[in-house]
C-alpha cells in the first residue's frame, strides 16, 4: 500500500519545493558524505546518512530514502558509489541523479533492520509533511504522533497553519498533542488539551500513548490522563464487541463456504461424502495454476486471476465430481458405510495424486491487490479479504439458492431427492440427475477452494482441515436444508468467536464441539429438520 | 514288520533331511555373502519419514545423509570400508518409528542411526536405543531437559536458541512486553515455561507476559492477531516469540500483515521457519520479522558456499535451499565418522566414550565440540525476513554457545547436569551429588 502511495507522489515534481520547507540549512559536503555512507555496508552509517538526508535541503533526499525503504538502492562497496533503481527501471546515480546504464554487479541494496526501518519511516514522514496528497500528508503526521518527536513540532506547526484539508488538520493537531504531552517544558494547560485531543482519537494508539506517558506527572496531569485512559478502554470495549462479532461473521462465512457443497452432496444427496475437503483443495489448485499461467504469460491479468479461476474450479472440480458419481458412488447408494470408505480412500488418491503433481510443499497463491490490505470502521478493523469472501459465499449462496428454486435441473434435483421412484415415473432421469447433483455439490467446493487460497495454505492437506468443520455445520445445521447450513454457519462462527477471547483457541474449539454433541441429542435432525414423509423415505 | 515299516518311516525322512541339508546350505551360503557384505561396508540407518505429515521437512533429512555418506565414500569411507545407507520409512507414526529403529539395529545391524523430527518420535525410540545399545544422532531443535547416554543432540537446546533471541529483543530492539505464542504440544509449552521463568528472572512482570496456545493447522488467526495488536498498545515496545509449528505459520503471518501489524511495530521471532518453510510464501509482507537459528543458508563462509555448491549439484536442483537441522546432521555425521576413526572400531560402546570431546567444523565458520551431556556448542543467529524468502543475519552470538541439556530456568531442572565422562550420567544432581534427580 504504502509503496504504491508513494510511487504515485514520486511523479510529481514536488520534491524540491516541500523539502526546502521543512529543511535546516546544511553544508554542501554533508549531503555527499552521507550518501556515501550506504556504501560502507554498516547499519549505524546507514543510520546516520539517513538523518542527514532527511534534513537535508537536497531535492534527490526524498527518491533516495524511499528507494532505502523499498530496498531499491544500491551500493557499490568498491567503487563506493550509490545508485537508485527507480520503478520504471531507470537507473540513476544517487549523488547526481545522471542516469546510468547499469549496475555493477559489485552492487548490491543497501540492507535494513528493523531499527533502521523505522528510522526511515520518521525520515519519510518529516519529507512528507507538505506534500500536496491528503493522503500522504496525515500519513506523515500519524507518523510523528507514534514517535512523537520534539524537533518535529516547528515543521508540524506550520503545516497546521497552512492546512486546509479537514482530515490532514486532524490528524496534525493529533500529532502536536502527542508531541506535547511528552515535551518536558510543556506548560499544564498545553498538557491537558493535548489529554483531551487525544482523548478524542480514543484508538488504540491514543491509549498506547497515555499509558506510556511517564509516572511523574504533575496530579492534575495525571488525573485528566487517568481519566482519559478509563475512558477509552470502557469505549474499546464496546468496540471489541463489535470486533467480535464481525470475526464470527467472517469465521462463518468461511464454515458456510466450505459446507455448502457438503450440504447438496452430503445434505440434499445423503452421500457421506469424505473427499469433499479435496474438492476444496482441487480449486485451491486450479487457482494456483491460474495465477502460474498468468504470471508467466499474462502479468496485467493478476487482478483478474480469481475471477478467471472461479468459473475454471467449478467446472473442473465439477467434472472430476461427475466422474466420482459415475465410477464408485453410484454403485453405493443406499450403503452409507461402504460409501464412507470408499470416499476416505479417495480422498486419499486425490490427495497423493496431487502430491505428486505439484509436489509436497506449500503452494503460493499470491492476493490480488484489492483483496489485501484493510480498512477501520470506528476502532475495528476489516481486512479486505474476509470482507471479499463474506460477500462472495453469500453470493454464492443466493445463486445456488435460485438454481434449485427456478431452473429444471433444480425441479428435478428436488424431486428426486424428495421420492426417487416416483420422480423416475414422472419420467425424470434419475441416474442422469444424481450425477449433476453429485457434480454440482464438488464444483460448488472447487468454488469454495478459490477463496479459501486467500486465507490458507494451498496444500496437499488443505481439504483435511474442512472437512471435519463442513460436516459439524451441515449436520449442525439439519440435514438437506441449505437455509440450515447457513444460519447453523454464522452461529457457530460467531459461538467460536465469543468463545476463544475467554478460553482460548483450542478450549474454545472443544467447548464448540461438546455443545453440538449436547445439542444433538436434544434435536438430532438439527436446527432446521425437515418435516414430513419426504424425511423417512 | 519292522524292517518293513522303518523303511517306509526312513524314505520320506531321507528325503526330508536332503531337503534340510538343502536349505541349510542355502541358507548358510546366503549368510555368508550377508556376512561379508557386512565386513566390506560399514552400515548407517537413516530413520526419517518420507511419507505422511513430516514427510516435507524429514525427506530432506534423508537426502542429506545420504549426500554426506556419498562424499565420504568419495573419500574413501571409514576405516578402509565404504559406508552403506540402510533407508527406511516410518511414516511419520510415533510407534514405527520405534519397530523400524529395532529392525534397523537387530536386522540391519548398523553401526550408527541418523534421524528422528519431532520430540515424541525421538521419546518413541529411546527405549530401543537404550536396550540395544546404539547410537543416535537427532539434528532437530527440541525442548531440552533431556540427556541420554545412546543419543547425540546436534540440534539446538533452549539455550542456544530461544534465550539468545530474547535478549536480543530485549538489548537491541528494547522490548518490553512479550507475546509467546505456540501451537499446543510439547516443544512450545516447555520452551515457553523456559522463556516465562527467564522472563521473569529478567524483571519481566506477569502482566506484560500473555501465553497463547492455538491447534495444529490454527487458520483463523484474526481474533489472536487482535488481541496481539491490543496487547501491543500499552505503550511499551512489545513482540511476538513465536514457536507455531508448520503450516499454521502461513495464515498467521497473512493476518498480521493484513492486520496492518509491521514488523517495524511488533516484531515476531519464530523458532521454527526456515528457508524451506518460506519457500512456499509470498514473503513480502514479511519482511523485518525474524528467525533464530544455528544456520542460515544466506551465511557467506567458504564452508557454505562449498557445501550449499555440493548439494545443489547432488540434488541436480539448483534453487534447493539447505537449513537449520540439514547443518546438524552435517555436523554430526562429520563427528561420528572423526569418532569411529580415533577408536577403529564402530563399536557402540567405544564411540560413544569417544564422542565428547570431538570437534568439528561447522558451516558456518567455527568449530563445534561435542560435549559430555551430547549436546553441541553453536553459534546462535537472528536473522530477518527478507523480500526472496532468505534471511540477513542482523546479530549474533559472540561466540560459539554450549548446549545444556537441562535448563537452569526451571525450577525442576536447574540443579542438574548431563554428564557421561566423568559421572556417568545424565541427570546428575549438583545439590545431592547423586545420580537420578528429579526430571521431566
Amino acid at each position: 500500500m504504502l509503496s504504491k502511495v508513494l510511487r504515485n507522489f514520486r511523479a510529481l515534481p514536488f520534491a524540491v519545493l516541500l523539502i526546502i520547507a521543512t529543511a535546516l540549512p546544511v553544508m554542501a559536503g554533508a549531503f555527499e558524505d552521507a550518501v556515501g555512507k550506504f556504501a560502507n555496508d554498516e547499519y549505524s552509517d546507514t543510520e546516520e546518512a539517513v538523518d542527514v538526508l532527511a534534513t537535508s535541503a537536497n531535492p534527490l533526499a526524498y527518491t533516495i530514502v524511499s528507494a532505502l525503504q523499498d530496498g531499491r538502492l544500491m551500493a557499490d562497496p568498491d567503487t563506493k558509489k550509490v545508485y537508485v533503481s527507480q520503478p520504471d527501471g531507470k537507473i540513476i546515480d544517487a549523488l547526481t541523479s545522471a542516469p546510468v546504464a547499469s549496475i555493477p554487479d559489485s552492487a548490491a541494496a543497501v540492507r535494513l533492520n528493523n531499527k533502521l526501518r523505522r528510522h526511515v519511516e520518521a525520515a519519510l514522514g518529516s519529507l512528507t509533511l507538505q506534500s500536496p496528497d491528503p493522503a500522504k500528508r496525515i500519513q506523515a503526521a500519524q507518523s510523528v504522533f507514534k514517535t512523537h518527536d520534539e524537533t518535529m513540532l516547528p515543521a508540524i506547526d506550520s503545516a497546521l497553519q497552512k492546512e486546509t484539508n479537514k482530515g490532514a488538520k486532524l490528524a496534525f493537531t493529533e500529532a502536536r498533542a502527542a508531541i506535547l504531552l511528552f515535551k518536558e517544558d510543556a506548560t499544564d494547560a498545553e498538557k491537558l488539551e493535548a489529554i483531551a485531543t487525544i482523548k478524542a482519537r480514543g484508538d488504540q494508539e491514543a491509549l498506547a500513548l497515555l499509558t506510556g506517558l511517564a509516572g511523574d506527572q504533575p496530579p492534575a496531569i495525571a488525573h485528566a490522563a487517568a481519566n482519559a485512559t478509563s475512558a477509552i478502554q470502557g469505549n474499546l470495549a464496546l468496540w471489541s464487541a463489535v470486533q467480535n462479532a464481525w470475526y464470527g461473521l467472517s469465521l462463518g462465512s468461511v464454515l458456510l463456504l466450505a459446507a455448502i457443497g457438503l450440504a447438496i452432496t452430503f445434505g440434499v444427496m445423503g452421500v457421506i461424502n469424505m473427499a469433499h475437503g479435496e474438492m476444496v483443495m482441487i480449486g485451491a489448485y486450479v487457482t494456483f495454476v491460474v495465477q502460474e499461467t498468468i504470471r508467466t504469460r499474462f502479468p496485467g491479468l493478476f487482478d483478474y486471476s480469481l475471477l478467471i479461476a472461479v468459473p475454471l474450479a467449478f467446472i473442473v472440480a465439477g467434472a472430476i465430481g461427475v466422474l466420482i458419481e459415475r465410477s464408485i458412488i453410484r454403485f453405493l447408494y443406499g450403503r452409507p458405510l461402504e460409501t464412507l470408505l470408499a470416499t476416505w480412500g479417495l480422498s486419499l488418491v486425490l490427495q497423493q495424486a496431487v502430491r505428486t503433481m505439484f509436489g509436497p510443499t506449500n503452494r503460493e497463491v499470491g492476493n490480488p491487490s484489492w483483496m489485501s490490505g484493510a480498512f477501520e470502521i470506528g476502532q475495528i478493523t476489516i481486512t479486505y479479504n474476509r470482507l471479499w469472501i463474506l460477500c462472495f459465499t453469500l453470493a454464492v449462496f443466493a445463486i445456488l439458492l435460485a438454481m434449485l428454486r427456478y431452473t429444471s435441473l433444480g425441479l428435478e434435483m428436488r424431486a428426486v431427492t424428495q421420492n426417487r421412484r416416483m420422480a423416475a415415473s414422472m419420467g425424470i432421469a434419475t441416474s442422469r440427475v444424481d450425477a449433476l447433483t453429485f457434480g454440482l455439490g464438488s464444483g460448488i467446493a472447487g468454488i469454495a477452494g478459490v477463496a479459501l487460497s486467500q486465507i490458507d495454505n494451498v496444500s496437499p492437506n488443505l481439504g483435511q482441515s474442512y472437512i471435519i468443520d463442513s460436516f459439524m455445520v451441515v449436520v449442525f445445521g439439519g440435514v438437506g436444508n441449505l437455509w440450515g447450513t447457513l444460519v447453523g454457519a454464522f452461529t457457530l462462527g460467531v459461538a467460536n468467536k465469543f468463545l476463544e477471547p475467554v478460553a482460548g483457541a483450542v478450549l474454545g474449539k472443544i467447548a464448540i464441539l461438546v455443545l453440538i454433541i449436547l445439542f444433538i441429542q436434544k434435536r438430532p435432525r438439527g436446527l432446521f429438520a425437515l418435516k414430513g414423509r419426504a424425511v423417512e423415505a | 514288520m519292522l524292517t518293513q515299516s522303518t523303511h517306509d518311516i526312513a524314505a520320506p525322512l531321507s528325503r526330508r533331511r536332503w531337503l534340510a541339508v538343502t536349505a541349510g546350505l542355502v541358507l548358510g551360503l546366503a549368510s555368508f555373502t550377508s556376512a561379508r557384505a557386512a565386513d566390506d561396508t560399514i552400515k548407517v540407518g537413516v530413520l526419517h519419514s518420507l511419507s505422511g505429515t513430516m514427510a516435507i521437512s524429514e525427506t530432506t533429512l534423508k537426502d542429506t545423509i545420504l549426500f554426506l555418506i556419498d562424499e565420504q565414500n568419495k573419500k574413501g569411507g571409514v576405516l578402509g570400508k565404504k559406508l552403506e545407507a540402510v533407508v527406511v520409512d516410518p511414516a511419520s507414526n510415533w510407534p514405527l518409528f520405534a519397530e523400524k529403529a529395532r529392525e534397523l539395529i537387530t536386522k540391519d545391524k548398523v553401526a550408527v542411526v541418523f534421524g528422528c523430527w519431532t520430540s515424541v518420535s525421538r521419546k518413541s525410540v529411546l527405549p530401543v536405543f537404550k536396550e540395544l545399545n546404539s547410537i543416535l544422532f537427532y539434528p532437530v531443535q527440541y525442548e531440552g531437559e533431556e540427556s541420554e547416554r545412546n543419543v547425540f543432540y546436534t540440534g539446538a537446546a533452549p539455550n542456544q536458541q530461544a534465550i539468545p533471541a530474547v535478549d536480543y529483543l530485549m538489548k537491541e530492539e528494547k522490548v518490553k512486553r512479550w507475546v509467546l505464542a505456540g501451537t499446543d504440544y510439547v516443544y512450545p509449552r516447555t520452551t515457553n515455561k523456559i522463556l516465562e521463568a527467564y522472563l521473569k528472572s529478567k524483571g519481566v512482570k506477569q502482566e506484560d507476559i500473555m501465553i497463547n496456545y492455538t491447534p495444529f493447522g490454527h487458520s483463523d488467526w484474526q481474533t489472536i492477531v487482535a488481541d496481539i495488536k491490543k496487547f501491543g498498545s500499552a505503550g511499551k515496545k512489545t513482540a511476538v516469540v513465536s514457536t507455531i509449528n508448520g503450516d499454521a505459520n502461513v495464515p498467521f503471518y497473512k493476518e498480521l500483515g493484513n492486520q496492518g501489524i509491521k514488523a517495524t511495530d511488533i516484531p515476531v521471532v519464530a523458532f521454527s521457519v526456515g528457508e524451506e518453510e518460506l519457500a512456499g510464501i509470498d514473503t513480502k509482507p514479511l519482511v523485518g520479522h525474524l528467525a533464530a537459528w544455528n544456520y542460515f543458508e544466506s551465511i557467506k563462509t567458504p564452508a557454505n558456499e562449498k557445501f550449499i555448491k555440493e548439494w545443489q549439484a547432488y540434488t541436480k536442483n539448483p534453487k534447493r535451499t539447505t537449513n537449520d537441522p540439514m547443518e546438524a546432521h552435517v555436523i554430526g555425521f562429520n563427528m561420528w565418522v572423526k569418532a569411529v576413526e580415533k577408536v577403529k572400531s564402530v563399536d557402540a560402546d567405544k564411540v560413544i566414550d569417544a564422542l565428547p570431546g570431538i570437534e568439528a567444523p561447522n558451516l558456518t565458520g567455527g568449530m563445534s565440540k561435542m560435549l559430555p551431556n551430547h549436546h553441541i556448542t553453536k553459534p546462535v543467529f537472528i536473522g530477518e525476513i527478507k523480500g526472496n524468502g532468505q534471511f540477513d543475519v542482523v546479530w549474533k552470538t559472540p561466540g560459539l554457545v554450549a548446549g545444556d541439556a537441562w535448563s537452569k530456568e526451571l525450577e525442576g531442572s536447574k540443579d542438574l547436569i548431563g554428564d557421561w565422562v566423568g559421572k556417568k550420567c545424565g541427570n546428575y544432581n549438583t545439590k545431592t551429588n547423586k545420580c537420578g534427580g528429579q526430571g521431566s
